[in-house]
């Protein structure tokens, strides 16, 4: 019976099908937001998971010079790294699905993991604009990543635990420290937008120069992967966010609880997708120099703030 | 990774047109650019050598599909200086105000094009949608939105009643307010200036020699408007100002088309203050005589200059046009060394190209031992037979023999 709810668990609800219509759903909610603001009709609700049919019935085309074996295992790699960081998260209670010490790294890292099959895939493709997408993939990675990493440990070292569990019990006793971390909370969502390659920071996959990046070889069921793969993994990015930084209302009724959770992901869809309609895509030396110029030092500022906090008032 | 080269064109998505630049990179700079026309050569001044001059004008209206008052209008004024025929007052103002129109679509399309080509859809999508007032005005006065079709021999088609003038007026209002608003966004927006400066620099120095027309040139402060240099339809009677700008990138060539677009209003609003009363066409022969003429129109990309040869016949013997894109794509080369790759797309968008209308001949280069081959009418018209023949069993050597027939008897 153990066996049986775990099961459950992970592949029907709170996991892996439950992410991906999520998933879906909020592609949907992220594009009618982007088009309502950019004065657009918008898709229809189900127009993502038509999107994603479609494309599982299209032929798949895997070229001829490129490693055939990573170039089919990359999408599904990204799409269970994504899925897999999901189970470490609390969601709508302080309790995540599974919880240990430190699984708040394992998050960030497996977090990571998509990004890196972006440059695999694109690379092990061969042709040149994936070539130049999956360098410019990596070399993004180095300028949002570190920022990432702070914005999410600052409250962590607030909390002074590395558990995300132990993380949201703790601002739940004592909610206004939440304030403490607004800095980190925007560091995060810059970051997130870079790591879900959206614009100002899609300059991994910029259509008018590489054509589309890493994934200009893809076709069929394994670009329908990539993309659900990027879809659940503005889930899990926004729920991180939402259970780090706005970890409110944890301990109520779960079904209030899950509502809260909902409102949460959705503001944070939101956000990024008013950031990717009112800004230009940036240069690759210019994303660089402002994620190391400007909000590095944001974020060594909250940190430097945290610690303050902690020693003079906790 | 070393020098890779990368093909922009002659398909991609940042191309709207088929077009082929060859860009060497090391890592993301640009170390060489290699251009090639041609992909688009429709054979137009020839088949206007096959028409009458009435025929030939909605042809070489359709050189462009956007700026088709312009060719329309440098033709027929080529044609009408070599048969002496001067047009109404009615009838240049009329031109005048279509060409105006015309320069507003084309402006807010280069806007939303600009905006797409640096990831900046949302530019795109709020220009193109106040694109559509002038699109409505344009289908409201000609009847087609592109492809006005407004001129005729010795004048123009359709008058331009008291009603329709105020809807001008009132459509005007409100394009100059969305106007403002975009020389705002172009002036303050901190992420559109960033991503502007600087990129696909060309000195003035360049801009003359290498002979860069339009608003890229005016953009690198060369003050030179055919409108104001030498004016034909109505312009010698509206005042207004050639924008002018010294940043010399792709920053200054926005400014100066937003600029551009208020000067625009502005002469709309005069030229329909002064429009005279009368007829809107003169009474033109249809034969014209021995003679040529060249004709010089400030089309929205640039200068445009058409070129036209009677040979007292209906038909003219010769027919040559050059779009602005021409004169603007040596100095594209200029502009694109040692930028960025993510600089390609805007900076060859920023010259507002059109590269089907600029295609005026093939040459095939057979890469490997460098031998070339220029195509005469005949070879090109028999290979066409032939390969109809072989390939779909259709003999149009017998229909053309037939239509020559017909065509005898009339």
């Amino acid at each position: 019976m153990a066996i049986a709810s775990a099961l459950f668990n992970i592949i029907v609800f709170p996991g892996f099908l439950f992410l991906c219509l999520m998933g879906l759903i909020f592609e949907y909610v992220d594009r009618i937001i982007h088009a309502r603001l950019q004065n657009r009709q918008g898709p229809p609700f189900f127009q993502p998971l038509a999107d994603f049919i479609k494309l599982t019935a299209k032929e798949e085309i895997i070229p001829d010079e490129a490693d055939k074996k990573v170039f089919k295992f990359m999408p599904i790699l990204a799409l269970t790294a994504a899925a897999t960081a999901f189970f470490y998260i609390p969601l709508w209670s302080v309790n995540s699905l599974y919880s240990f010490t430190g699984d708040v790294i394992v998050v960030l890292y497996l977090l990571t993991i998509p990004t890196v099959t972006f440059f695999l895939g694109g690379w092990s493709s061969t042709s040149m604009y994936a070539a130049i997408g999956a360098v410019r993939t990596l070399t993004q990675l180095f300028s949002y990543e570190v920022l990432l990493f702070l914005g999410i440990l600052s409250p962590m070292v607030l909390a002074d635990t590395w558990s995300l569990t132990d993380s949201a019990i703790y601002y739940n006793s004592h909610p206004a420290l939440m304030l403490v971390n607004l800095a980190g909370f925007f560091i995060s969502l810059i970051a997130l937008l870079g790591k879900l390659e959206k614009v100002p920071f899609d300059i991994a996959e910029a259509e008018t120069e590489i054509v589309g990046g890493s994934f200009t070889e893809y076709s069929g069921r394994l670009l329908a992967l990539f993309r659900m793969a990027i879809d659940v993994e503005m889930i899990v990015g926004a729920s991180l966010i939402a259970a780090v930084f706005l970890p409110f209302g944890l301990m109520l009724n779960p079904v209030v609880a899950f509502a809260l959770y909902i409102v949460k992901v959705c503001f944070i869809v939101f956000l990024l997708s008013v950031f990717r309609t009112i800004f230009a895509r940036l240069r690759i030396d210019q994303m660089v120099k402002a994620c190391w110029k400007y909000f590095a030092p944001i974020a060594f500022a909250q940190i430097l703030l945290v610690l303050i906090v902690k020693g003079v008032f906790l | 990774m070393g020098i890779v080269k990368i093909p922009i064109g002659p398909q991609h998505p940042a191309l709207k047109e088929p077009e082929s630049f060859l860009i060497s990179l090391d890592g993301e700079r640009i170390q060489e650019v290699g251009m090639r026309l041609g992909y688009n050569h429709r054979g137009i001044e020839k088949a206007a050598e096959g028409r009458t001059y009435t025929t030939a004008i909605y042809l070489l209206e359709r050189v462009c599909g956007i700026c088709s008052q312009a060719h329309s209008t440098a033709f027929i004024q080529a044609i009408e200086e070599v048969a002496a025929v001067d047009i109404p007052k009615r009838a240049k103002y009329i031109r005048s105000l279509i060409g105006e129109l015309e320069r507003i679509h084309s402006h807010l399309l280069w806007l939303g094009v600009a905006g797409h080509e640096i990831g900046f859809d949302t530019l795109l999508m709020y220009s193109w949608r106040d694109r559509e007032i002038v699109m409505d005005l344009l289908a409201m006065l000609s009847g087609n939105r592109v492809h006005y079709g407004m001129n005729v021999l010795g004048g123009v088609k359709r008058d331009i009643d008291k009603q329709k003038q105020e809807e001008i007026l009132k459509a005007v209002d409100i394009l100059e307010e969305r106007t403002k608003y975009y020389i705002k966004v172009a002036t303050e927006e901190t992420t559109l200036i960033k991503r502007l400066s600087g990129v696909g620099y060309i000195s003035k120095e360049d801009v003359y020699r290498l002979g860069t027309v339009g608003p890229t040139g005016r953009a690198s402060g060369m003050p030179r408007d055919t409108r104001k240099d030498d004016p034909y339809a109505a312009y010698d009677e509206v005042d207004f100002n050639v924008i002018t700008d010294n940043h010399c990138d792709v920053y200054g060539r926005t400014l100066v088309r937003v600029g551009e677009l208020m000067e625009t209003y502005k002469i709309i609003r005069q030229l329909i203050k002064n429009m005279p009363d009368g007829d809107i066409a003169a009474k033109f022969p249809r034969k014209v005589p021995v003679g040529e003429a060249t004709s010089r129109y400030e089309a929205p990309r640039g200068e445009d200059v058409h070129y036209v040869k009677g040979n007292g016949t209906d038909m003219p013997e010769r027919v040559k046009l050059r779009a602005p894109t021409l004169a603007n794509l040596q100095s594209v080369a200029k502009m694109l060394e040692n930028n960025n790759l993510a600089d390609v797309p805007i900076t060859i968008a920023a010259i507002d190209p059109c590269f089907s209308c600029t295609d005026r001949m093939i040459k095939t280069v057979n890469l490997g031992n460098g031998s070339t081959n220029m195509f005469q009418w005949e070879t090109l018209r028999k290979q066409g037979i032939d390969w109809y023949r072989r390939e779909k069993g259709v003999d149009f050597a017998e229909l053309n023999k037939k239509y020559a027939d017909l065509r005898k008897v009339d």
